[in-house]
């Protein structure tokens, strides 16, 4: 049972995970401020909106949430090209990423909006606020604050999750790791070194979340 | 004229009439002090006259504007027609002066320096220059409804609609809520209170009004109705709270 590693066999490769790894933050990066757009706009629409809307964005949170994300990934990239819809692979994972993140982060942020005291929104609009201007000035700002751990966790799991995306040959770091794979037999370098790529990730993400918390909600 | 006019006004929940055919007259300058059981419907009227309720039937017009009309504009309403509550519900993410700034920025649409400048006017008309800077989490239950108070006051409203703003305090601190209250009062600011407290009813009142079970049961000026209720049901009510 000796095995010796041989991470030099990596080296030549270093420019495909490298790519990889840079794909797969952005990947991160876009389908959370997306996704986070998109789930403040579904909470809104849960709590604030009219019914025929909220009913709507319930169907959509509900699919999300009950159905594998790799069936998700692979109706978008291999199912909506029957209705003519046909998307690259890139396209396709931002995209599932997106519409996951959107639905989580949807019940995420709802449940925020509905912790805010309903006295709050009441003097919100006993001063000639409208709905709206209530939710963008009181509600959203201490629903965020209430719900930031949670979202942020919902964040890291996306992040690890994107790993899927290779599955559709999205360029990802998974994707990187299994080309070298591949290609220099090394699978336990390769997938020791991913490991730990996306480990180091996870851990820097909740620490830059962390910081920004402090930063966005510094006051009381 | 009458600045709030409210007319044989009914407003159920479900099957549950809570105000059964109510009528009040409101001139400019009065001070109204809405008494009676818990149940009885006065926040209720309260939050018919700002619109936070609709009701079934009868009318309220509120400085000239018909709050349940079908083209009614509750937003013009409610920048004459301001609520305190019970529960303070200062916004906790704002300091004091931002509090008060809020509404003068979003909906008037003033500067932050003209907001800031009628904030400073409002907090020390209550008693909290000192404490524009602080957060509500940092204020006591007083100054925390006194910031309240100083937040509708921005607005310039005609009427204040106060429902029972000392409920919520500590003994020790309802006199200085109610000390704000009176300078108000005393100013001319018409002001219609849901209250317990009855001396201050009978002594800063103008008009007392006695709810019971959905109706304006017994009304006149305070200290008359104090001294002498003519119903066995204030009677009662007056020996219970006194
Ligand atoms: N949102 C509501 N839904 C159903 N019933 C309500 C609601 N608000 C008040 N009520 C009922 O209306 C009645 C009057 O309540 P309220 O106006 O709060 O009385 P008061 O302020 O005099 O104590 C009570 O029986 C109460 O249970
Ligand atoms: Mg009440």
């Amino acid at each position: 049972m000796s095995y010796k590693l041989q991470f030099a066999e990596l080296l030549p490769y270093w420019n495909v995970l490298l790519y990889g790894l840079v794909f797969t933050i952005v990947l991160t990066i876009v389908s959370t401020v997306v996704g986070i757009a998109v789930g403040t706009a579904g909470a809104a629409a849960r709590t604030f909106g009219p019914g025929w809307l909220g009913r709507i964005v319930a169907v959509y949170v509900e699919l999300i949430r009950n159905t594998p994300f790799i069936v998700q990934l692979f109706f978008i990239f291999f199912g909506l090209p029957a209705l003519g819809l046909k998307l690259s692979e890139t396209t396709a994972a931002f995209l599932a990423m997106v519409i996951n993140l959107g639905a989580y982060s949807t019940e995420i942020i709802r449940a925020g909006i509905e912790a805010v005291p309903k006295g709050h929104i009441e003097a919100g609009l006993s001063l000639a606020m409208s709905k709206w201007e209530v939710l963008r000035h009181i509600v959203l700002n201490q629903a965020f604050r209430k719900i930031y751990p949670a979202l942020s966790s919902q964040i890291i799991i996306v992040m690890l999750g994107s790993a899927v995306v290779s599955q559709i040959s999205a360029e990802d770091l998974t994707y990187a790791a299994n080309y070298v794979a591949s290609r220099n037999f090394r699978n336990f370098e390769v997938y020791l070194l991913v490991a730990l790529a996306y480990l180091l990730l996870a851990m820097l993400t909740r620490s830059l979340l962390r910081a920004l918390g402090r930063v966005i909600f510094k006051a009381r | 004229m009458s600045l709030v006019s409210i007319r044989d006004v009914r407003k159920s929940f479900g099957s549950n009439e809570v105000l059964k055919g109510v009528s009040l007259d409101i001139a400019k300058g009065d001070v109204v002090a809405i008494i009676g059981r818990s149940g009885s419907g006065k926040s209720t009227l309260l939050r018919c006259i700002n619109g936070l309720e609709t009701y079934q039937s009868g009318s309220i017009v509120a400085d000239g504007i018909e709050v349940a009309g079908a083209n009614t504009n509750l937003r013009e309403l409610r920048r004459h027609v301001g609520m305190v509550f019970q529960q303070f519900n200062l916004f906790p993410h704002l300091t004091a002066a931002e509090n008060v700034m809020l509404a003068p920025t979003v909906v008037n649409k003033v500067s932050k320096a003209e907001a800031r400048a009628t904030a400073a006017e409002v907090l020390a008309k209550v008693g909290l220059s000192e404490k524009m800077d602080a957060y509500p989490s940092e204020l006591s239950g007083g100054q925390q409804q006194r910031v309240a108070i100083a937040r509708s006051l921005a607005m310039r409203p005609k009427v204040l609609l106060c429902d029972e703003i000392t409920s919520a305090l500590d003994p020790e601190l309802v006199n200085e809520v109610l000390r704000v209250v009176e300078q108000l009062a005393r100013e001319g600011m018409t002001l219609i209170l849901v209250t317990h407290e009855m001396r201050f009813a009978r002594d800063v009142g103008t008009k007392l009004v006695f709810m019971h079970h959905g109706k304006v049961h017994e009304e006149g000026v305070p200290k008359e109705v104090f001294a002498a209720p003519r119903t066995p049901e204030l009677q009662q009510f007056v020996g219970q709270v006194s």
